[in-house]
């Protein structure tokens, strides 16, 4: 028996962990994935007060706070037991909209493009978002812009990038001027037709990937997201739809203060990451997916013409259920159209710029949830306090929670197809690394991120005896 | 009533002041800058801080300008190497002794701990955080006390007792474990003596005192209210 270590897995956000069992015979024989820190988020925020919640929780991530600050308020606006203003709504929405566009720009030019473009096997030293800009300068730059656009909307909005303390409890801090919004709206076209191009390119490339889809996490699941009463896709707002591996509606219409009902939350010997789980089928079976390729598996559409379009040909192209993990990153690509969709919608709404964005109120009930789609998939804060605003307990399942179970036979299905033998290649390692790369999870949600950046792979015998090593 | 003129001189200037100032009110009525934290004009001067330290020539030890009575004769230096130094230490002191996490605190960008640290070029503190687990108090209606971000300044304590003459607040214990408490040790909610004025909340130079509801960043203190109401009590009628 030989185990095969992969840790940290790189170009992912956060900090994980791999290890693979082999057999006699050099066959895998087992895997698992780790989260190998803890945050204690959920523990040391007792005693606050509930208004501090969003500006603490958002601290979880960089790549996308606005997640945590939404549904962090989210749960706030339910202890105050207020209905935010309509306008505090939309803009809530927009902020979100361009939080999605900016991180998926990130997980698909930065993160994800080197593995497509470059090729999985390409020399690791060049297989980064550098050589992307040497081999595919416009792509390259394609995928700065974008990300661009969607920071700067936060920017312009919120009056910060990262950890903005404009989304507060009762809606937000400030109304939208007439001139940011003209400016917004000014500059959406131009990421418009970034998205379009990066979409029309990435179906060109298709066939180029079959034997990754076919391999890379294809196996059925559940799939969760938020939809509308009509079974719209949505991220802000909306209720949870479970669907089955084979396209049936299983659970519709979950209001955020029910998600106990339905979602357990199971904790895995390996690792600090909880494995949540669809209740009615208990634990390990009620594996579900979340995050693009889980939302538009949930939906019935998006609700915007051109993102509508796409919606149709991705589930003509993989059926009503689409199973790979590899798709992923198209419905990453089909997301930002949405996002970028629902932003022209809510600038040029005209009630966009009413002043009347926050409603007030001291604590009305003493628990509250709050739950949204972020980038990566269902996010859901859960507080409750006592008389006087106190956090008495807080829970957090972090969207890449929901897959954790999934990414963990992910790894287990792609360890069985390319790594055979006790001798391992660069490029075996990388395919491993990348499975969970489609999946974006974001580690550092759950995890400090820790020492460089570098991956490394250890075969080591039963006794713990060095057999081989590849790194870069 | 005229006081008594005496000579001293600040930074080699060579200053007429008044017999009673402190070397604080003298270097201010002639423009000089001490920083100062404790401090607040109007009350009680308690040299909680020890930011205020200056130099007094023939005297090793170093004085805070913010008690020290002015001495006819004088010869206070206000900026040297060795008060940078030992300023620095003493707002150094201040962080790692609770927990001052800046960035989800509600007074951050309007904290006078915070704005001192920043003039002082502090980014890093030498001495170990010490972190000790604190409570808050969160039963007041309208305003909510955290122990993590005090720094036993005792202007809540002073601002009540002078100035809104309720004195609702009070130290208990000593060094590292003294705490600021509401009435006999009571609940600030249960604290029949306080009228809710909010005065301690304004004087509080960080987010200790704070109103309740406020998200990060959004607790602007408002000095102004408590040194007006300072300077009227002042005047003679
Ligand atoms: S201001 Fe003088 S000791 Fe604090």
């Amino acid at each position: 028996m030989k185990r095969i270590t992969i840790e940290p897995v790189s170009r992912i956000e956060g900090h994980g962990k791999i290890t693979i069992q082999l057999d006699d015979k050099g066959h895998v024989a087992g895997t698992e994935f780790h989260v190998t820190q803890i945050r204690g988020f959920e523990k040391f925020t007792e005693g606050r007060p509930y208004y501090e919640m969003p500006g603490i929780t958002a601290r979880i991530c960089g790549i996308c706070p606005i997640s945590h600050l939404l549904a962090s308020s989210k749960a706030c606006d339910a202890i105050m037991a207020v209905r935010i203003p309509p306008a505090a709504r939309k803009l809530r929405e927009l902020v979100h909209c361009a939080q999605i566009v900016q991180s998926h720009a990130l997980s698909f030019f930065y993160l994800a493009a080197p593995d497509l473009l470059l090729g999985m096997d390409s020399d690791p030293a060049t297989r980064n978002v550098m050589g992307v800009i040497a081999q595919h300068p416009e792509l390259a730059r394609d995928g700065i812009e974008l990300r661009k656009f969607g920071l700067q909307v936060v920017e312009v909005l919120a009056h910060e990038r990262v950890h903005p303390s404009w989304i507060v409890p009762g809606g937000v801090a400030t109304p939208l001027g007439v001139q940011a919004r003209d400016r917004m709206l000014s500059e959406l076209q131009p990421a418009k037709a970034i998205a379009e191009r990066t979409i029309k390119f990435f179906k060109g490339a298709l066939d180029n990937y079959k034997e990754e889809i076919s391999v890379f996490g294809s196996f059925p699941t559940m799939y969760a997201g938020l939809v509308d009463g009509k079974g719209n896709l949505r991220l802000y707002d909306g209720s949870l739809r479970f669907r089955s591996a084979t396209g049936e509606i299983v659970e519709d219409q979950i209001a955020a203060e029910d998600y106990k009902q339905w979602i357990g939350e199971a904790s895995l010997r390996e690792s600090y990451l909880k494995a949540p789980f669809f209740k009615p089928q208990g634990f390990p079976g009620g594996v579900y997916r979340v995050g693009p390729l889980g939302r538009l598996n949930a939906a019935d559409r998006c609700g915007t013409p051109a993102a509508d379009a796409e919606f149709r040909e991705f589930h003509e192209r993989f059926g009503v259920v689409a199973h790979s993990a590899f798709l992923y990153h198209y419905a990453r690509l089909v997301e930002i159209i949405y996002a970028l969709e629902r932003i022209e919608v809510l600038l040029n709404d005209p009630n966009i710029l009413d002043t009347h964005v926050r409603a007030t109120a001291g604590v009305n009930a003493l628990e509250g949830v709050g739950m949204i789609e972020a980038p990566r998939g269902t996010l859901i804060h859960h507080y409750k306090v006592n008389e006087e605003g106190a956090i008495t307990w807080a829970n957090l399942i972090v969207a890449t929670g929901h897959n954790n179970l999934a990414i963990g036979r992910s790894v287990q299905q792609v360890s069985e197809h390319y790594i055979d033998g006790t001798k391992l290649t660069e490029g075996m390692l990388n395919h491993v690394s990348a499975v969970v790369r489609a999946y974006d999870p974001c580690l550092s949600c759950s995890t400090h991120a820790d020492g460089s950046p570098a991956m490394t792979i250890q075969l080591l015998d039963v006794e713990g005896e060095l057999l081989d090593e590849v790194s870069n | 009533m005229a006081q008594k003129k005496l000579s001293i001189r600040i930074d080699g200037q060579l200053i007429s002041a008044e017999e009673g100032q402190t070397i604080l009110q003298a270097a201010k009525a002639n423009g000089k800058y001490i920083p100062t934290l404790c401090a607040l004009d109007g009350l009680t001067p308690v040299g909680a801080c020890r930011v205020c330290l200056v130099e007094v020539s023939g005297v090793d030890r170093l004085f805070p300008a913010c008690t020290t009575p002015i001495q006819d004769g004088m010869s206070v230096t206000t900026n040297s190497p060795r008060l940078t130094r030992y300023r620095r230490i003493s707002v150094e002191l201040l962080l790692i002794e609770r927990n001052h996490v800046c960035a989800v605190c509600v007074s951050n960008g309007h904290c006078e701990l915070q704005s001192m640290a920043t003039a002082f070029g502090i980014n890093t503190v030498e001495f170990a955080y010490n972190y000790p687990k604190l409570s808050l108090d969160t039963s007041h209606p309208r305003f909510v006390l955290d122990h993590n971000r005090c720094i036993l300044c005792t202007r809540c304590v002073r601002v009540c007792a002078e100035l809104e003459g309720a004195h609702v607040w009070d130290l208990t214990s000593r060094g590292i474990h003294a705490r600021i408490v509401s009435e006999m040790n009571e609940k600030w909610g249960q604290a029949t003596s306080c009228t809710s004025c909010g005065k301690c909340v304004q004087a509080c130079p960080t987010g200790a005192l704070a109103e309740k509801g406020w998200a990060v960043e959004e607790m602007v203190k408002n000095l102004g209210t408590v040194t007006t109401l300072v300077h009227r009590r002042g005047v003679e009628v």
